[in-house]
């Protein structure tokens, strides 16, 4: 399976608020309130990093969580943000333009 | 509780200024006959200036921007600073007028994704509208710019500020923004000058009228929801510099724009520093309804809408705003605390309008409140 990229949009708003990240959709205007291991992907989406690298780097290191339920729910995380046009996702580097 | 009830709250409880409004200038391209603004230019901050206090304010925490004025569009460099307020990742909401809004402005606005544009229309007949804002033409211009905007998919709202010669005509605005798929937003409040002078009251509708708006469904005002008191004396009586506040084009920092206690200013401090110690801001702050003397008694307190900034302006921060005591009266159709006694004391005893030229509307406090803001 080709490694999935992905890059945080730059049509969103976003701020950290008490430890978690406030997203936008400028695209919809839905609202995202991302707890602590939503906020490191989002953070680590830099549209270079390989989603199952950042996986396994951010999630599983830091929140202790097995590397396959971890992609898992990464994987549907990314794909209901992606929904929205928050997060950008591409089976080839994103490059800093296209954000 | 809604997501964005849920994050003002959080912001609430952190201390977090998650909303600010920032005027960038005071020029304006319309003179309404109701603005509280003086629209000679005293020094506003130049691009640099406010690019690093956007920067300081993202820093801080806020995340919901409003950029309004005066007119933004009258700013050469507004595009770059909407352009860097996104960058900074705000949710950027814009007021104007919209006169100087073409097709290219708008798809501008939507590339840099512009939240919502806010457009003032006092009316949907010309003759009504040009009337208040002095400038021929204005209102076709303005629902033009709406279509431009609409038509690039932004959210459009048109601020519908009611006043005695306008009133008649706000079910005609909205209307016209069904007609043109936004959304209206009707309000009652015309405030004081910025340096006190209370003369744009005059322009504030009759008891009568005031009355049956308040009594139409379409209004947004809902007693129901707001009925609710059991802990009402320890509420904040509003967002003002508990997760929000104001700054001017000069820099200097209010707990909102209705409310002109100079708290600060953001070319001499830093903007966190100004929002986590400012003696003024700290003040506000303190404050919780059961200090209020008049209004905490008062049978109205659970549904009415007190502005602290316009009893401020009144001249007592604590004390009750009486253009409130008329909305809640005209809603409940019972007198305030705050308007027994003036009517114990026998000023006007039966038109609550008549009080507003009464001698007994604290004559002095607007100065109290002009002294503040040029301290």
């Amino acid at each position: 399976m080709s490694p999935l990229y992905i890059a945080r949009s730059k049509s969103v708003a976003a701020r950290m608020l008490g430890g978690e990240m406030m997203v936008m959709s400028a695209q919809d205007s839905t609202l995202f309130d991302l707890n602590d291991t939503a906020s490191a992907i989002w953070q680590a989406a830099d549209g270079i990093t390989p989603l199952n690298e950042i996986v396994e780097r951010v999630v599983c290191k830091e929140f202790d969580v097995a590397p396959e339920a971890a992609f898992q729910d990464a994987e549907a995380f990314v794909t209901e943000l992606a929904g929205h046009g928050i997060l950008l996702v591409s089976e080839q580097p994103i490059p800093q333009e296209t954000k | 509780m809604r997501l964005m009830e849920e994050m003002g709250q959080r912001a609430l409880d952190l201390g977090v200024p998650l909303s600010v409004h920032l005027d960038i200038t005071y020029r304006c391209n319309e003179r309404c006959v109701h603005c509280y603004l003086d629209h000679e230019d005293h020094g506003e901050m130049t691009a640099a200036e406010i690019k690093k206090l956007l920067k300081e304010l993202a820093e801080a925490g806020v995340f919901m921007l409003t950029l309004s004025g005066g007119e933004i569009m009258l700013r050469r460099d507004f595009f770059e600073i909407l352009e860097y307020a996104r960058e900074m990742q705000f949710l950027v909401k814009l007021k104007t007028n919209a006169i100087l809004i073409g097709d290219r402005e708008a798809d501008r606005m939507r590339q840099l994704g512009v939240d919502t544009v806010q457009i003032s229309i006092y009316s949907h007949r010309p003759e009504i509208h040009d009337a208040i804002t002095k400038v021929p033409g204005s209102l076709g211009r303005s629902i033009e710019a709406a279509k431009f905007l609409k038509s690039k998919g932004l959210k459009v709202n048109i601020a519908n500020v009611l006043m005695k010669d306008t009133a008649q005509d706000y079910p005609g605005v909205i209307a016209l923004a069904k007609e043109l798929g936004v959304h209206a937003l009707l309000d009652t409040m015309i405030t004081p000058m910025m340096d006190g002078d209370r003369a744009p009251l005059e322009l504030n509708l009759s008891e009568q009228k005031l009355k049956d708006v308040l009594g139409d469904p379409e209004f947004a005002a809902d007693v129901a929801e707001m009925s609710d008191c059991s802990t009402q004396m320890d509420h904040v009586p509003c967002s003002a510099a508990h997760n929000s506040c104001y700054v001017s084009p000069y820099g200097d920092v209010y707990p909102c724009v209705q409310f002109p206690l100079p708290s600060g200013n953001v070319r001499k401090q830093r903007f966190i520093d100004i929002w986590n110690h400012s003696e003024q801001l700290n003040e506000v702050r303190s404050i919780r309804v059961r200090d209020l003397p008049n209004c905490s008694a008062c049978g109205n307190v659970s549904t009415c809408t007190r502005c602290p900034g316009l009893a401020y302006m009144e001249g007592n921060m604590r004390g009750p705003s009486t253009q409130d005591c008329e909305k809640s009266y005209a809603r409940t159709g019972i007198l305030s605390v705050n308007l027994q006694k003036k009517k114990a004391a026998g000023a006007g005893l039966v038109q609550i309008q008549a009080l507003r030229s009464s001698p007994l509307v604290q004559i002095q406090q607007p100065a109290v409140a002009a002294q503040a803001v040029s301290a």
